[in-house]
């Protein structure tokens, strides 16, 4: 299959981005150093072209009842200019993809979704749109770069006269941004250290881009990549879709219970709503290494007696802590903080501690 | 030394990066080099390797002491986002293990050929499949 690029490939490889296919596209993985980069977005402000992230417009008088139906969280409860994170629920227990919501307006919606799943999201949602909602792929017209750390906030505002330190966690504005006309500011990202995403038609991407890394020359802006984004969102405990949630695991399971609002109808929400009232047989956990290892996607977790009791889905060194922090799903039994836990790391037992999520607190 | 990368790492080698590989030097096809002092061989990772990894947490080697074959696995690093085995480049035993290296595993990334070497071995007789710097150049497209 042929990569697609953003539309800053070339800057990127300018920038002298190391470049690895992911998602279908040729992205950057990191420009210098990954701890170097994961540090300036929790201590100053870093950016991430994430632009191979997918866009849908939902729009007209079904949209609404479009939305509720395939997704988990309850959309009637956003209101213009907020944002919800949900999840799009199979018929089989498992997630098609997770996602955010942005309502526009009353009968408008932006719907953000994994470049890996654009297609498969895209389908699934047409499917089911019986109700006859009108659906626009915008994915391919849309730049995002995520704008993250302490100071993404003095650094957007030298941009834009929107009032952006008024702005509360998970809502946007839309408005002129770096002398362009209708850019969405979000008020969310994937680091836990604030910041905002900005969606920029292609056209604009490099004017905005390189007004952003002006505007933040004074904080010290670096341009960050996929390798510290993966760190960062680790130390937060946020899942990775194709790693931590999957077409077989359960919303429920994944500790999305508070996206997955039984006050409404989705798709399998009965099925769901059975799982929860027979209760879950596993649960996605934090743990972090107490002795010297580092737990990688698939390794095995092992209990006190050596037996496997679940595997790795994600995991990495921390750079804020110095210590290795995974995820992954052990039997509820052994999901509670404090839980001694083993992971194999070349055959050999290495002490882990279930801990309360995120590892790295806000 | 084999790099082991997850689903979202495979790697691009046809970057065109600003890396060294002294002449001085014979390479293995896993990215170790080595260095010849007398009869024991200096051994580390190239330049290049240190930079598909990233930054290196620690390495480990358990072998100290023990004989081991080449092309058999005598350690391993652990990067921030990715692990690696290392393997010998020669049959030998492996005499030291750089321990500044618990301190200083950055020093991998930043002196690859010179303050960051991995382990110190006694070469047995025989002859070693090894590769000029020329032909590891060639091996990684430089």
């Amino acid at each position: 299959m042929d990569l697609k690029r953003t539309a800053l490939y070339s800057l990127h490889q300018q920038l002298g981005a190391k470049i690895v296919p992911f998602a279908g596209y040729e992205m950057p993985l990191r420009y210098t150093s990954d701890v170097e980069e994961h540090n300036v977005v929790r201590q100053g402000v870093g950016v991430f072209d994430v632009s191979h992230m997918g866009e849908f417009r939902v729009s007209g008088s079904q949209a609404l009842a479009l939305l509720q139906r395939v997704t988990s969280n309850d959309v009637a409860k956003l209101i213009d200019g907020k944002v919800q994170y949900s999840c799009l629920p199979n018929a089989q227990g498992g997630i098609v993809d997770d996602l955010l919501v942005y309502r526009l307006a009353e009968d408008e919606y932006y719907v953000v979704v994994n470049a890996s799943n654009i297609d498969k999201d895209w389908n699934w949602i047409s499917q089911h749109n019986s109700m006859g909602a009108t659906l626009r792929n915008e994915s391919d017209q849309t730049s995002l770069f995520a704008v993250q750390g302490p100071q993404a906030l003095p650094t957007l505002q030298k941009l834009t006269d929107l009032p952006l330190a008024d702005m509360e966690y998970y809502s946007f504005k839309i408005g002129q941004l770096a002398g362009v006309e209708q850019i969405i500011v979000s008020a969310t990202g994937y680091t836990g250290a604030g910041g905002f995403e900005v969606y920029v038609p292609n056209q604009h991407a490099e004017t905005v881009w390189k007004a952003i890394f002006a505007a933040g020359a004074a904080f010290g802006i670096k341009p960050v990549g996929l390798a510290a984004r993966d760190t960062l969102r680790m130390e937060m405990g946020y899942c990775l879709y194709g790693n931590d949630i999957d077409d077989t695991t359960s919303p429920l399971e994944a500790g999305l219970g508070w996206i997955t609002k039984f006050s409404k109808d989705f798709i399998n929400a009965e099925g769901l709503k059975k799982q929860k009232e027979a209760g879950l047989n596993r649960a996605l956990v934090g743990f972090l290494m107490v002795e010297r290892g580092i737990p990688r996607s698939h390794y095995e977790i092992w209990d006190a007696n050596q037996q496997v009791v679940g595997h790795v889905t994600s995991g990495t060194q921390s750079p804020t802590l110095g210590q290795g922090i995974g995820l992954g799903y052990v039997p509820t039994a052994l999901a509670k903080p404090g839980t001694e836990l083993f992971i194999n790391i070349r055959q050999k037992p290495i002490k882990a501690q279930v801990v309360k999520l995120p590892f790295v607190k806000k | 030394m084999w790099l082991l990368l997850p689903g979202f790492y495979l790697e691009n080698l046809t970057q065109s990066i600003q890396m060294s590989i002294p002449t001085e030097l014979k390479y293995t096809k896993d990215h170790e080099w080595m260095k010849m002092e007398g009869e024991v061989a200096v051994v580390g990772i190239t330049d290049f390797a240190q930079g598909e990894l990233g930054d290196i947490v620690y390495i480990e080697v358990n072998t100290v002491g023990e004989t081991v074959k080449a092309g058999e696995v005598f350690g391993t690093v652990e990067a921030v986002k990715t692990t690696s085995d290392l393997f010998m480049p020669v049959d030998g035993e492996v005499l030291e293990f750089n321990r500044d290296l618990d301190k200083h595993p950055d020093w991998v990334n930043s002196e690859p050929y010179g303050k960051g070497w991995i382990v110190k071995v006694r070469v047995a007789s025989g002859q070693a499949d090894l590769l000029s710097s020329a032909e590891y150049g060639a091996l990684i497209g430089k």
